[in-house]
């Protein structure tokens, strides 16, 4: 593991996954229906998270008709997201 | 301790938090600590008319856990500084793990 510090691609353990998507955007899934696509610029071992120009979908199940599923999009420049939401964290392609 | 130093970056500019349960406050970014608890100045609730409860109340203690979201100005945040230092700590928590 003495070519992790000059940040190598090697692949230990999950979290280095998600170090190679530096700087690349991802798809995030939290918890409450929610999911983000932005840049990622931080993380750390809490999965706490920076993302840039981010798009935030979050899907409503009406509460009468369980058919229809309302999605609400909202926009921001820089987010922070508290780890303890994540459920997913994937690169995409 | 990334999030700690960086939030302490941010101390003096103007933030929304989003709260797990739906509330969204708007404020000056006063202190934080290594629970990402936040203090909050001037603040105002972003919908009013639908959480008018806070109407009264100029500053605020908010408990880490129960944030959701820290929207932050982009301007304030240097990306590449901030991915060097997310790399570095992911180096420094490789070595404490072996």
């Amino acid at each position: 593991m003495a070519d992790v510090e000059n940040g190598s691609p090697t692949v230990a353990e999950p979290l280095d996954l998600v170090r190679l998507s530096l700087d690349e955007v991802v798809f995030v899934k939290l918890r409450g229906d929610r999911e983000l696509r932005g840049r990622l610029h931080a993380y750390d071992s809490h999965c706490n998270l920076v993302l840039g120009e981010v798009e935030e979908t979050i899907y409503i199940v009406d509460e009468d008709d369980e058919e229809t599923i309302r999605t609400v999009k909202k926009n921001s420049e820089m987010l922070f997201v508290r780890g303890d939401s994540v459920v997913i964290i994937a690169t995409t392609t | 301790m990334l999030f700690f130093s960086f939030f302490k970056t941010l101390v003096d500019h103007e933030v929304t938090i989003e709260l797990k349960n739906d509330l969204s406050i708007r404020g000056t970014l006063k202190s934080v600590d290594q629970f990402l608890n936040i203090k909050l100045d001037d603040i105002h609730v972003v919908d009013e008319v639908k959480y008018p409860h806070l109407s009264a109340v100029k500053n605020v203690f908010i408990r880490g856990s129960v944030v959701r979201y820290v929207h932050l100005p982009a301007n304030a945040v240097d990306t590449a500084l901030l991915e060097d230092a997310t790399r570095r700590e992911a180096a420094a928590q490789a070595n404490k793990a072996k």
